[in-house]
């Protein structure tokens, strides 16, 4: 895209957080998600207990935390895919909290998943064109006559296709999607969200499982997004990525928010290193251990890769 | 051995009532389990509307067939809706259990003493369809019932050319739709939930209304395999709308290929077929011989032996097909080899 258009939206965001205090539930100036008491129990279990959170408009926001923090029930919460026990959010000045999933989209908050779900019996440029809203062919009584929506279809094919061209899928474009491989599907996901037209993308751990080649071109994208307008929250667990690409850092340990702030305010913040490596960091972790031939592998355990595993909370 | 006989009788029935009525339930049930992955278990449920909608309004009221494929109509759509209810929003399994108890109530109810007095119990209704086959009925003039007609080397009596008539252009009709249905956008958002719901409602699309749809278009086209089914014996009776009905369906659609129009029509005529060839030629064996040896053993004595030997095949047959050609005859063998997620 347009490099100079490209700066001034980061910049914007990256002012316009820079006058947000670094706590937990911090005000946004321009919040497009507002978010108040979600609460959601899996049983005596409170997965997710978020007592305020917004996100700032045309940012690049990263929800991170680890393994069994609650993120991506989150997520699920807010794009309607979950009920909450409690709780009220609002998108773009639409109450959504309680919303269908579809709805919810429809709005322009669309989401992708942690394990890609493409549609693999169907060829590439047909899940993409899945993906348009408002098609006039997919009412029951119109798609018999092919002249309600022929029209429509070709746009949604051009459109299509100059997507295709973007995430490089254009040759696979006939294609069945199964045929792809697992960096092409998180294209091709990311992609097909975007036919959507959303205001907001969110993004279930992007980079999970795609190699690092593929990695440097996904930030590209996800920064293409924000430099096009959209507001970008995603959950990821690689720390170079969330260091690289996002505008503020949301972080979740125990179903809660325990900080909020630029990636450098994070970074140094002692509460996220506790809730990744737990209160005794610093201190041997052969101490507790009661073999002593595993210590090996534990004493080289990095602090980044602790949460690598993938967590499917789904 | 009459082989002539024997391969008359198959082909003849490539286009007989049982093909026809076996097709438009196959074809509705490709739209539900074919392109929009339902499981539904009772599509005998749904033929046994189309048959008792007609059966009931004709022989009790006495009014125009016509009002009994409104009446078929009105009843498939109410269960499809009230099969669907409480299941779309679970898992696909849950509908097939449903499915097929409500389709199993249907019949159980319908058999019942209780309500003979409407249905006819085990009995059923009989000769409703008088009409029909008058020589003025439903349009089709100058057809006379008890003569024969030369289809190519095919003979046919009256009486069964003009089901055949009716029955071959809805098939024609219904089939038509469906293809035009499945090719356009409506279609892929179907296609698309049976690959993934949740993908798909994440893109904005209400996956509840359109599996609902599905189900209810479905079970009307089903409703149309009864009716024909009803018509071509001029009677209704409860038993014709058991679970195997189902399963032999779902046999001859797999068969055929799944998520194909033209393998939900050609997959029953050859299902039929093969059924009629084995079963006319076993009997001509055994009334030859008086028996019928495999290999040295006797496999039937009596003619009486020879429908379990047929179904027998038949699944043998099946269980081969699913290994070397689990696509089906028409299905897509690309498509096959995707793993589901």
């Amino acid at each position: 895209m347009d490099a100079e258009m490209g700066t001034n939206f980061r910049d914007v965001a990256r002012a316009a957080l820079a006058t947000c205090d670094a706590v937990p539930g911090s005000k946004k100036p321009d919040p497009i998600l507002i978010a108040d008491h979600v609460r959601r129990a899996f049983g005596g279990i409170t997965a997710v207990d978020v007592e305020h959170v917004e996100i700032q408009r045309g940012s690049i926001t990263a929800l991170i935390g680890p393994n069994g923090a609650g993120k991506t029930t989150f997520f699920n919460l807010l794009t309607g895919f979950d009920e909450p026990n409690s709780g009220d959010w609002s998108f773009d000045d639409h109450k959504v909290g309680g919303m269908a999933a579809h709805k919810v989209a429809r709005l322009g908050m669309v989401r992708t998943f942690q394990l890609t779900k493409s549609l693999t019996k169907m060829s590439v440029i047909e899940n993409m064109k899945l993906g348009a809203t408002g098609q006039a062919g997919e009412k029951l009584l119109k798609s018999f006559f092919p002249f309600f929506w022929r029209a429509q279809e070709a746009q949604i094919q051009t459109r299509a296709m100059e997507l295709l061209s973007r995430f490089k899928l254009d040759v696979k474009a006939e294609d069945y999607a199964g045929t792809l491989s697992g960096g092409q599907r998180k294209l091709l996901e990311m992609a097909r969200a975007l036919m959507v037209q959303p205001k907001m993308v969110m993004l279930d751990e992007p980079m999970a499982g795609v190699n690092p080649a593929l990695k440097q071109s996904l930030n590209e994208h996800i920064r293409g997004l924000r430099d096009e307008g959209m507001t970008v929250l995603f959950v990821e667990h690689d720390m170079d990525m969330v260091h690289d690409i996002s505008d503020w850092v949301i972080v979740m340990a125990e179903g809660r928010v325990i900080a909020e702030g630029t990636p450098d305010d994070i970074s140094s913040n002692p509460a996220v290193i506790d809730a990744y490596l737990g209160t005794h960091q610093g201190q041997s972790l052969l101490d507790d251990l009661p073999i002593s031939g595993a210590s090996e592998g534990w004493a080289q355990a990095d602090p980044v890769g602790v949460a690598h595993f993938p967590d499917e909370e789904l | 051995m009459r082989w002539e006989f024997i391969f008359e009788n198959t082909l003849r029935e490539l286009l007989s009532a049982n093909t026809i009525y076996f097709a438009l339930a196959a074809i509705g049930l490709n739209v539900q389990f074919g392109y929009g992955g339902l499981l539904n278990f009772g599509q005998a449920g749904f033929m046994a509307c189309g048959a008792y909608g007609m059966g009931m309004t004709t022989h009790y009221f006495n009014v125009s067939p016509w009002l009994g494929i409104g009446f078929g109509v009105t009843y498939s759509i109410i269960l499809g809706l009230l099969m669907g209810v409480p299941t779309l929003r679970l898992r696909a399994d849950y509908l097939a259990i449903v499915t097929i108890a409500f389709a199993e109530i249907i019949r159980l109810t319908v058999r019942s003493v209780r309500f003979k007095h409407y249905f006819g119990g085990s009995d059923g209704i009989n000769s409703f369809a008088d009409e029909f086959y008058t020589t003025k009925g439903w349009g089709i003039g100058g057809i006379d019932n008890s003569k024969r007609y030369a289809l190519g080397p095919l003979e046919y009596t009256g009486y069964d050319l003009r089901v055949m008539i009716v029955g071959w252009i809805l098939v024609a009709v219904i089939g038509t739709l469906v293809w035009l249905l499945m090719r356009s956008p409506w279609g892929r958002v179907l296609k698309g939930i049976r690959e993934d719901e949740t993908a798909v409602r994440s893109l904005g699309k209400n996956v509840f209304a359109y599996k609902m749809q599905a189900l209810v278009i479905g079970g009307v086209i089903g409703m149309f395999a009864g009716l024909i089914f009803a018509m071509s014996r001029s009677s209704v009776q409860a038993d014709n709308y058991s679970r195997e009905v189902t399963f032999y369906i779902l046999t001859a659609l797999v068969l055929g290929g799944v998520a194909k129009v033209s393998g939900s029509i050609v997959g029953p005529m050859l299902f039929w077929a093969i059924l009629k060839f084995i079963d006319v030629f076993m009997n001509e064996a055994v009334n030859e011989r008086g028996q019928l040896k495999i290999l040295g053993v006797e496999i039937i004595r009596a003619t009486s032996d020879i429908g379990k030997v047929q179904y027998a095949i038949v699944g043998l047959g099946l269980m081969l097909l699913m290994v070397f050609r689990p696509q089906g005859l028409f299905g897509n063998r690309k498509e096959m080899a995707l793993d589901g997620r």
